[in-house]
């Protein structure tokens, strides 16, 4: 079970002026179960990578497989496949269109021709992942909520699709501090629960350190690097900063204080994690 | 795909016809299409020939831009040919039943086509070596006299910029909905025109809810830095008449004042 992408390349525009290859021989396997974070500079072939994973681009060579399935070609098996595999977009509330929530989020179940009642068991149950009460919601129009609100009721529409692999790109963008977090915490409880897998897109490495299991950098539209996440912050920064990102603040923090001097232990995942690690680290000092 | 539509025919270059001031263009191109029409005899065909050849010369465009822009009105252009030929009465030469051919509708058939297709040619020089943007200008300062009888030059050009502004944007927007639409399942490309039409309904509502959202950033972005519409405005990018358009002018009266001379005086 995993998605494998052998040897793709994916060109736009092919044959005209404006020819630009985004994507140049990728390999690469993402299992089930995984939580991948995907990080790379603006143009270094993010969006094309997320996008030909549920086919939604075709690549212009190689394929690319869904547990097992080929979903290069434009097949009624590669169709269905795309129910495996879910999509968030960038600014997904900009594709609500629905008179009500309940209607809006019922789209995806109902173009994969779910029952009526299977649809709404469907509505509520993302209704309630996303934290929106459906009693409250479900009847009211999407356009006149808050940006957050809608935010959370596009990814209901993705999650009410029941996909066994969950693309996030940028999700939290736009969203405040608190949006930010809650989403977050929805995705990753979504992630232990169900055991999915998720594949999220993000500037911010922040975010990635805090929760992938795995972590992917474009640069150029090649791999770069492709690893666990602290231990590529340990020893990979100079291919990071070629390939225009940084490692976390925090973990930059730590990584300061230890070239100091101070016998600390620099792969942590927050601040919580890092202040603990200095405290540990200050006490001994005193104990010794 | 959607990205793939290039926006009017603009095919950029340096050519002496890219540089010259739109104004200029847009004028020459009204006093051509004028002269085309005088012309009736063979010798001033041939000359009207020459100069198109001339002009498509210099502009360094390919050739296969000239064929791709009569594409589109090649059934008018033979139904031209085709009545001219079977209409002229004249010397027969060909006869069958009520249809018949003469010396004469030949002759008519081909100079009318020969017009059609200079006309169709000439004026599509003019979009190709000009930017949308560009052409819009020198509209806006063409139709500026116009003021005084209640024209809203500015207004239109303005329109007319916005409207051009923001057709790649939208197509993008479009492009991106529908991507996303189709990752919950949504198909745009199968079914009844019926349910076609249907199907776009989750295609059309954000998009319009988007294009509102966007020309009301807009207004409120022009009104944030005063844009109180065409009075007193000053531009980046004057156009400015030079030696070159002049020239330009010369040779295009010059052409007319011959045909003229060819038409009425010989």
């Amino acid at each position: 079970m995993s998605i494998k992408l052998e040897h793709v390349t994916h060109t736009y525009g092919l044959g005209s002026p404006f020819e630009k290859t985004a994507l140049h021989d990728v390999s690469l396997e993402i299992k089930s179960g995984e939580f991948v974070g995907i990080i790379g500079h603006t143009g270094s072939g993010k969006s094309t990578l997320v996008q030909l994973l549920n086919g939604l681009l075709q690549p212009t060579q190689g394929t690319v497989t869904v547990d097992g399935t080929d979903i290069s070609q434009k097949t009624k098996e590669a169709m269905q496949m795309r129910h495996k595999v879910g999509m968030v977009f960038q600014y997904p509330e900009y594709q609500l269109f629905e008179e009500t929530i309940a209607r809006d989020i019922a789209f995806g179940p109902r173009n994969f021709g779910l029952n009526d009642d299977k649809i709404e068991e469907r509505v509520r149950e993302a209704m309630e992942f996303v934290g929106l009460d459906y009693q409250t919601y479900a009847d009211r129009s999407p356009f006149r909520l808050s940006g957050g609100q809608m935010r959370r009721v596009a990814i209901a529409g993705v999650i009410a699709i029941h996909p066994q692999y969950l693309i996030l790109d940028e999700p939290s963008a736009g969203l405040d501090p608190a949006g930010r977090r809650e989403i977050f915490a929805e995705i990753q409880r979504w992630h232990r629960e169900k055991n999915i897998t998720v594949i999220l897109v993000s500037h911010n490495m922040d975010d990635i350190s805090r929760m992938a299991s795995r972590l992917i950098v474009l640069s150029q539209g090649k791999i770069c690097i492709d690893g666990e996440p602290l231990s590529v912050f340990a020893t990979e920064q100079e291919t990071l900063h070629r390939a225009g990102v940084s490692v976390p603040p925090v973990t930059e923090v730590m990584q300061y204080l230890k070239q100091r001097g101070l016998p600390l232990e620099d792969r942590v995942h927050t601040v919580e994690e890092a202040a603990d690690s200095i405290f540990q680290c200050i006490r001994g000092k005193d104990h010794a | 795909m959607l990205k793939d539509i290039t926006l009017g025919q603009y095919f950029p270059g340096t050519s002496f016809l890219h540089q010259l001031d739109p104004r200029c263009k847009i004028i020459a191109t009204l006093i051509v299409i004028v002269a085309i029409f005088l012309a009736e005899s063979l010798p001033a065909y041939g000359l009207i020939t020459v100069f198109i050849l001339a002009c498509f010369f210099i502009s360094h465009l390919p050739l296969k831009l000239i064929l791709k822009s009569l594409k589109p009105l090649w059934v008018i252009i033979i139904l031209t040919m085709g009545i001219h030929v079977f209409t002229t009465p004249g010397t027969v030469i060909w006869q069958w039943g009520i249809l018949h051919i003469t010396w004469e509708g030949i002759r008519q058939g081909a100079l009318m086509t020969a017009r059609l297709i200079y006309l169709i040619v000439f004026s599509s020089l003019l979009t190709y070596t000009t930017s949308p943007i560009v052409l819009t200008d020198g509209i806006e300062h063409l139709l500026n006299p116009f003021r005084r009888i209640g024209v809203p030059a500015h207004e239109l050009a303005m329109m007319m910029t916005i409207a051009l502004r923001f057709i790649p944007t939208l197509l993008e927007e479009t492009d991106r909905i529908m991507k996303a639409q189709t990752a919950r399942g949504a198909n745009f490309t199968s079914g009844s025109i019926m349910q076609r039409g249907r199907n776009m309904i989750p295609l059309l509502v954000p998009l319009f809810v988007s294009a509102f959202r966007r020309a009301d950033d807009l207004a409120t972005a022009m009104e944030a830095r005063c844009y109180r519409g065409g009075e007193g405005r000053t531009r980046m990018h004057e156009l400015a008449y030079t030696f070159r358009d002049s020239i330009a002018m010369v040779i295009v009266i010059g052409l007319t004042a011959v045909l003229v001379v060819m038409r009425w005086f010989v």
